[in-house]
C-alpha cells in the first residue's frame, strides 16, 4: 500500500500523528502526571529502583491432563528457573462441575488441570513447599472453593497461612463482561468475592485475593482503552463492595492486584500500563481517601496476547511474544507469562514452553531493558499516548459511574456490546487487508508442522476412578453436615470462607459444594449481545 | 430474490470464549443470511432441537476447548437419528488437521481452522446450500 492511502492507527484504531514533539506535551505537568519512579502517581513505576531491586516474577500459566501430570510439569518449570507457579484449571473445574459430571464429558484435563476435590489439590502441590513458592490460580466463579482447598493443603504441609504468597484470580466481573465463565448471578458472586477479600485481609496478609483482569476483556476483542477502563472500573466496584462490608480501605486495598494483556502494538501497551497506575493512584487517593502508599500502587501481572498468535507459520509467534513481553517489561509489570509458539493449536508442549520462558530470561539478562526504571519515560509519543489513554479511559469510567456502576452496566450489556463492536471492526480490518497479519493475510507460505501436546481420554478415566474411590472412602455424614452448614451460611450474610474450609476438609467435592451454592444463589444466563 | 439461507450458530460445551462465534454470526448476517445464535453452553441435544425448530439449513459449531471429538460426533448422530441429514454442519475453532479429517469422514461439511477468512466461510455456506 502506498503511504498516501494508508491510515496510521494503533491496533486499537487510535490515530497516530506523523511526528511528535514538545507541542504534544504542552498539557503534561510532570509533578501531577508523572512523578519519579516509586512516587505518586506512580506513572513511571511503583518502585524507585524497579527491576534493579528485583526482577519481575517469571510465571508460566500451566495445567493439563491430570493433577499428577501437572505436578510433574511444575517441578520441571521450577527446575528450569521459573520463579512462581500459575495454575490453569480445566473447564469443568472453572464451571464448578466434578470430572464425573455428564457436562464434563470430553472436557476433563483439556484446558487445564482437573481439580474435583482436596485430594486433587494435594496431588497438584505434592513436593512443592507452599511457604516458599508463590502460586497464582486462575479460577473465578468457584474461586473461594479452590482457595479453601489451597489453604487446606498449606495446613497439611504445616505452612502458616501468613506465609503464603500468591494470587487468586477471583475476578467475576470480567467473566460477565468477556470470558463468560460464570455460575451464579452477579450479586451473590460479588458477595463470594468480598468474602475472600475480607478473609484474606484477616488471615493471609501476603496473598492477593483478587487479580482484577483486563486480559480476558482484551482477548474478547476490546481495544486497549476499553481494557484499561473496564478493568479499573471493575476494581472500583470491588472496592465499593469491600467498603460496604465495613473493611477500612487501607486494610484490603494493598492486596488488590491487576492483570493486563500485553498485545502487539508496542507503544500503546506501554502507555496503557502507565495510565493504569496513574488512574488507580488518583482514584484510591481522591475517590476513597486511601492513605497507605501500598493502597495507591497498582501492581500487575501481564500475559502476552493469546489472540495475536497465529496458526499459520507458528514460529513467528516466538517473535510476537518477545515484542509483547518487552512492552510489558518496559511498562513495569511485576510478573509475566509469555505464551508458547504452539498455542494457536493446543496447550503448550514442553519444548515450546521452555522457549517462552527463555524469552523472558533473554529480556531480563541480555537486553538491558531492566537496567533502569521506565526507560521510555519522557518520549514525546509515549507521554502523549499515556495522557490520551488516561483521558479516554476516564471517559468510559464516568459513563459507567453514571449507569450506576459496573453491575448495572453489565446487566445493560454495555461493556459486552462495546467489545463486540471493537472485535468485529478489527476482524473486518483484517478481512479487507487494511490490517496486516504476517503469514495470515500477507506473506503467506507453506506451514512447517510442529509437535503438539496431545491429551487423550485416559485423563478423564483416571480422574473418574479417583473420584469414585474418594466418594467411597470419605465420611458421608461429615460431608452432608458441612454442606448443610455451608448452605445456611450462604443463605445468611456471614463470611462463607470458614464453611467452605470445613467442607473441603471433609472432602466434599467441588461439584457438591457448587451445587449447594447453586441451590441458594441460583444460576446466571446472559442475554446475548451480538 | 431467493429466500435467505438460515443458519444456527451454536457454542457447545462449557467454554465461554464466544468472540469467534459472535463475529461469524454477525458476518453471516451482514452477508444476508438469517442467523440464530444459541448463546453459550449448549448440549448436542439442545443444538439439534434448536436446528429442528428453527428449520435451518446450516449449523455452525464454534469449539475452542479441545472437546470437539466428544461433541461433534454426537451432533452428527442426533441429526441422523432425527432424519436431518440434509442440514449442513460447519465447525470452526482450534481443530487439529487429523481431527478435522475424522470429523469430515463423519459427515461434517467443512472445518475452518484459525486464520480462515470470513469471506471463505460465507462463500462455502453459499455454495453448500
Amino acid at each position: 500500500m502506498k503511504t498516501a492511502e494508508r491510515q496510521f492507527t494503533s491496533i486499537s484504531g487510535v490515530p497516530v500523528e506523523p511526528v511528535y514533539g514538545p507541542q504534544h506535551l504542552e498539557e503534561l505537568d510532570p509533578g501531577r502526571d508523572l512523578g519519579a519512579p516509586g512516587e505518586f502517581p506512580y506513572t513511571r513505576g511503583i518502585h524507585r529502583d524497579m527491576y534493579r531491586g528485583k526482577l519481575w516474577t517469571m510465571r508460566q500459566f500451566s495445567g493439563f491432563a491430570t493433577p499428577e501430570e501437572t505436578n510433574r510439569r511444575y517441578h520441571y518449570l521450577l527446575e528450569q528457573g521459573q520463579t512462581g507457579l500459575s495454575v490453569a484449571f480445566d473447564l469443568p473445574t472453572l464451571m464448578g462441575y466434578d470430572a464425573d459430571h455428564s457436562l464434563s464429558q470430553g472436557e476433563v484435563g483439556k484446558c487445564g488441570a482437573p481439580i474435583s476435590s482436596l485430594e486433587d489439590m494435594e496431588i497438584l502441590f505434592r513436593g512443592i513447599p507452599l511457604g516458599d513458592v508463590s502460586v497464582s490460580m486462575t479460577i473465578n466463579s468457584p474461586a473461594a472453593v479452590l482457595w479453601a482447598m489451597y489453604l487446606a493443603v498449606a495446613e497439611q504441609q504445616g505452612v502458616a497461612w501468613t506465609r503464603l504468597s500468591g494470587t487468586l484470580q477471583n475476578d467475576i466481573l470480567k467473566e460477565y463482561i468477556a470470558q463468560k465463565e460464570y455460575i451464579f448471578p452477579p450479586r451473590p458472586s460479588m458477595r463470594l468475592v468480598t468474602d475472600t477479600i475480607e478473609f484474606g485481609a484477616r488471615h493471609t496478609p501476603k496473598f492477593n485475593p483478587i487479580s482484577i483482569s483486563g486480559y480476558h476483556i482484551r482477548e474478547a476483542g476490546s481495544t486497549a482503552v476499553q481494557e484499561l477502563a473496564f478493568t479499573l472500573r471493575d476494581g472500583i466496584e470491588y472496592v465499593d463492595w469491600a467498603l460496604e462490608r465495613g473493611l477500612p480501605i487501607d486494610e484490603f486495598a494493598p492486596r488488590l492486584s491487576f492483570f493486563f494483556n500485553a498485545h502487539s502494538d508496542f507503544f500503546e501497551e506501554i502507555a496503557k500500563y502507565r495510565a493504569a497506575r496513574k488512574i488507580w493512584a488518583y482514584a484510591m487517593r481522591d475517590r476513597y481517601g486511601a492513605r497507605s502508599e501500598r493502597s495507591l500502587k497498582l501492581r500487575f501481572h501481564a500475559q502476552t496476547a493469546g489472540c495475536s498468535l497465529t496458526w499459520q507459520q507458528p514460529y513467528n509467534n516466538v517473535v510476537r511474544t518477545a515484542l509483547q513481553a518487552m512492552a510489558a517489561v518496559l511498562g513495569g509489570a511485576q510478573s509475566l507469562h509469555t505464551n508458547s509458539l504452539d498455542e494457536a493449536y493446543a496447550l503448550p508442549g514442553e519444548h515450546a514452553v521452555t522457549i517462552a520462558l527463555r524469552t523472558q530470561q533473554v529480556l531480563a539478562y541480555e537486553s538491558g531493558v531492566a537496567n533502569t526504571p521506565d526507560p521510555l519515560g519522557g518520549s514525546y509519543f509515549l507521554e502523549n499516548l499515556t495522557l490520551a489513554s488516561e483521558a479516554a479511559a476516564n471517559d468510559y469510567i464516568r459513563r459507567i459511574d453514571e449507569m450506576g456502576g459496573m453491575i448495572a452496566a453489565v446487566e445493560a450489556g454495555f461493556p459486552q456490546s462495546e467489545i463486540a463492536q471493537a472485535s468485529y471492526r478489527y476482524q473486518c480490518e483484517v478481512e479487507s487487508g487494511e490490517r496486516t497479519i504476517v503469514g495470515v493475510n500477507r506473506f503467506q507460505s507453506e506451514d512447517q508442522p510442529i509437535e503438539l501436546l496431545q491429551i487423550d481420554g485416559t485423563s478423564a478415566q483416571h480422574q473418574e476412578k479417583k473420584l469414585a474411590a474418594l466418594r467411597r472412602r470419605r465420611n458421608d455424614s461429615e460431608v452432608r453436615k458441612t454442606l448443610d452448614a455451608l448452605k445456611r451460611a450462604a443463605e445468611g450474610t456471614v463470611n462463607t470462607m470458614p464453611f467452605l474450609l470445613d467442607a473441603v476438609r471433609a472432602y466434599a467435592t467441588l461439584g457438591e459444594i457448587c451445587d449447594a451454592l447453586r441451590a441458594v444463589f441460583g444460576t446466571y444466563q446472559e442475554t446475548t449481545h451480538l | 430474490m431467493s429466500t435467505p439461507i438460515r443458519v444456527l450458530v451454536a457454542k457447545p460445551g462449557l467454554d465461554g470464549h464466544d468472540r469467534g462465534a459472535k463475529i461469524i454470526a454477525r458476518a453471516l448476517r451482514d452477508a444476508g443470511m438469517e442467523v440464530i445464535y444459541t448463546g453459550l453452553r449448549q448440549t448436542p441435544e439442545m443444538i439439534v432441537n434448536a436446528a429442528l425448530q428453527e428449520d435451518v439449513q446450516v449449523i455452525g459449531l464454534s469449539i475452542l476447548s479441545g472437546a470437539h471429538n466428544a461433541i461433534v460426533p454426537r451432533v452428527m448422530e442426533l441429526l441422523r437419528e432425527k432424519d436431518m441429514g440434509d442440514v449442513k454442519v460447519v465447525v470452526g475453532g482450534i481443530i487439529p488437521d487429523e481431527d478435522a479429517e475424522a470429523l469430515k469422514q463423519d459427515g461434517v461439511a467443512a472445518v475452518f481452522q484459525p486464520g480462515a477468512s470470513l469471506d471463505a466461510i460465507v462463500s462455502f455456506i453459499r455454495s453448500a446450500v
